[in-house]
């Protein structure tokens, strides 16, 4: 009874070439940087990010071999990762304090650095995130610490941004990091005072605006009113300064109409008892011509 | 699997004696008291202690006889074994090199886990896992994504003023390749970058743009941000749109935002007033001088006759509407008792008038 044919030989001789090829072979993805640690001695590293890459043409991502129970990989993540800082407070120059929200995102391009400045085999990238995140806190205090707190709000932000991002990038040099960029994604007043200031702030400001438009209104109003008066006066002189002798008897006759009632108008509140004495113009002809 | 009967009644023997257990009185040795009914009868479970069929089969692949029927011939348990590790094969061919790509994905293939292509839609075979793998990217579908996840939130703006803003961004994967291989978590970056970017823009606004008349502006600044954002970090992603749900102000404010506006709504009638009066006085004015012109025209042809018409017209209706008193002598008029002829009815004033103008 030969090798071959004994199923349990075939079985633990395949199980046998598995295992050496799964420790010889290792499948290196395009995400992925591999240091190979030869008895914990970093030898060389694979995939490495460079700057101008094209991912499937000049990576070092494929199939690569390795001696079986010696090297040793450490799996570093190629990508852009994210160091997320959340609620840093933050004092401007002009002493307002505010609550800032902010990431970098970097990338390991040297991960045998990351490797042996963190001293990590394993979750790399998460090691040298906690070690970026208190110096994003230092480099967002020192920067934003030295411009007033209207110069975030205008886009001199930018500016601070930068400066951030080179701060932090010297620092994080050593942990084989390329920063790829920084950016606040909230910057907020604290709750409580500065929060109730501020509201408080544009509350009295909607007031003094609704305030201002009511008396504008007004004045436009105004004008509208003196404008039509004027207009209305100037037309009653044009009419009436072409005699001003029949204008005055033409108006004296409305206005008596007027005052008496007797222009179809409404009756006038007193009753009105006219004395007149004989010798009125209107009651001459009484006399008769013969007079 | 075989085992499984077994630890079954295994399992419910040790139920049984668990002393003080919920099915009755701890003393179960006890034989007089109440028969657990979950307990199982003396001699185990009914048809426990049978062969299953996969005993039956294993029997046989081993090649014993056993008690049951003989495998056909020329089925040895060595093609058995060939024709298990066959069907395997075939499954793990069959799973691992064909993909079926929806018309909204792509496969981004990976060869020896190097980047070697994009499957476009349909069925595609490539070799199998594991040297090649296909993951699978949904491309063409617009995703959105809502801000903040839960009601409003608030954002200074450049006038220190505080809005309350919700908006939407849609984006889709432009590009498979960056997308699954140049940003650990693309999802939570898009997110990252639409909030620092809306931020970043309505700083630089004033709180009545923001509110007002300015978002088309900010929707298309932020979005023209973010692309250039994401494509400095080779995300592959498109930013198809952003859009303003809410820009309002604190809900604290609202009071105070209505009443601006109840002040320009006031002020606009104000000045409708004002506008109205206008046109009445004005054109109570042209029909003041109009009047008068066309008297006047008159009047200028035959002026004393008119005069004295106009007058007469003016006495006669005004006169005809009151009390009248001819006194004869001058002088009389502080003795006349005027109060009480005011109080005389007209219907007795009217004879006395008459009298008075036969005289």
């Amino acid at each position: 009874m030969s090798l071959a044919r004994n199923p349990i030989a075939i079985g633990f001789a395949a199980l046998a070439a598995v295992i050496v090829a799964a420790a010889t072979f290792a499948i290196v993805p395009e995400t992925k940087q591999a240091v190979i640690l030869r008895f914990e001695n970093p030898v060389t590293t694979i995939n490495q990010w460079q700057p101008g890459q094209v991912i499937g043409r000049n990576t070092g991502a494929g199939l690569i071999a390795r001696i079986p129970f010696i090297d040793k990989i450490v799996w570093v993540d190629k990508r852009v990762l994210d160091a997320d800082l959340d609620n840093t407070l933050v004092l401007s120059t002009d002493q307002l304090r505010l609550n800032v929200d902010a990431f970098a995102r970097f990338r390991i391009v040297d991960p045998l650095k990351a490797v042996t400045s963190t001293g990590s085999t394993s979750a790399t990238e998460e090691r040298v995130a906690d070690q970026l995140r208190p110096l994003l806190g230092t480099a967002l205090r020192n920067e934003l610490g030295k411009v007033p707190f209207s110069s975030l709000l205008t886009p001199e932000r930018g500016d601070v941004m930068e400066a951030i991002q080179n701060s932090l990038q010297r620092n994080a040099r050593q942990y084989g990091v390329q920063i790829v960029d920084v950016r606040i994604k909230h910057a907020d007043l604290p709750e409580g005072s500065p929060l109730e200031s501020a509201l408080q702030s544009m509350r009295t400001a909607r007031q003094q605006e609704a305030n201002t438009i009511r008396a504008q209104g007004q004045k436009q109003a105004q004008i509208v009113r003196a404008e039509a008066d004027a207009t209305a006066a100037k037309i009653y002189a044009d009419a009436f300064s072409k005699d001003a002798d029949f204008y005055d008897f033409y108006r004296a006759m409305q206005s008596y109409r007027r005052t008496f009632g007797a222009d179809g108008g409404p009756a006038p509140e007193g009753s009105t008892t006219i004395l007149m004495s004989r010798d009125n113009s209107y009651l001459k002809e009484f006399e008769g011509r013969g007079k | 699997m075989i085992t499984l009967p077994r630890w079954f009644r295994r399992q419910s023997i040790l139920m049984n004696e668990t002393p003080g257990g919920p099915w009755g009185p701890g003393n179960d040795d006890d034989k007089s008291g109440p028969r657990n009914p979950w307990a199982v009868p003396p001699g185990g479970r009914k048809g426990a202690s049978r062969p299953t069929a996969l005993d039956e089969f294993l029997k046989r692949a081993r090649g014993a006889g056993g008690g049951g029927p003989q495998l056909p011939p020329g089925v040895t348990a060595r093609n058995l074994w060939l024709i298990g590790t066959g069907v395997i094969v075939a499954l793990w061919l069959v799973f691992t090199s064909i993909h079926q790509i929806g018309p909204q994905q792509r496969g981004v293939v990976t060869y020896f886990g190097r980047y070697s292509g994009i499957l476009d839609p349909g069925i595609r075979l490539t070799l199998p896992a594991p040297i090649v793998d296909v993951q699978k990217v949904d491309v063409e579908q617009v995703r959105n994504d809502d801000f903040p996840r839960d009601g409003g939130e608030n954002v200074l703006t450049g006038d220190r003023n505080i809005i309350d803003l919700a908006y939407t961004v849609r984006w889709r994967v432009e590009n498979p390749r960056d997308f699954v291989f140049e940003i650990k978590d693309p999802e939570e970056t898009v997110r990252a970058t639409a909030e620092s970017a809306m931020r970043a823009v309505v700083a630089t606004t004033t709180l009545n743009e923001a509110i007002g008349a300015g978002r088309t502006t900010i929707e298309a600044r932020v979005t023209r941000a973010m692309q250039q954002i994401l494509d400095d970090y080779q995300a592959g992603v498109r930013i198809q749109g952003v859009s303003i749900k809410q820009a309002s102000a604190p809900a604290s404010l609202v009071d105070d935002f209505n009443a601006v506006t109840a002040a320009q709504q006031e002020a606009v009638a104000n000045l409708n007033n004002a506008r109205s009066y206008s046109q009445q006085v004005i054109a109570h004015a042209q029909g003041e001088a109009a009047a008068f012109d066309k008297v006047y025209e008159q009047y200028r042809l035959a002026p004393e006759v008119t005069r004295r018409r106009m007058y007469y017209e003016t006495m006669e209706a005004v006169l005809g509407r009151t009390d009248k008193v001819i006194v004869e002598t001058p002088g009389v008029a502080p003795y006349l008792p005027l109060d009480r002829l005011r109080k005389v009815p007209d219907a007795q004033a009217q004879p006395a008038q008459q009298q008075g103008g036969q005289r």
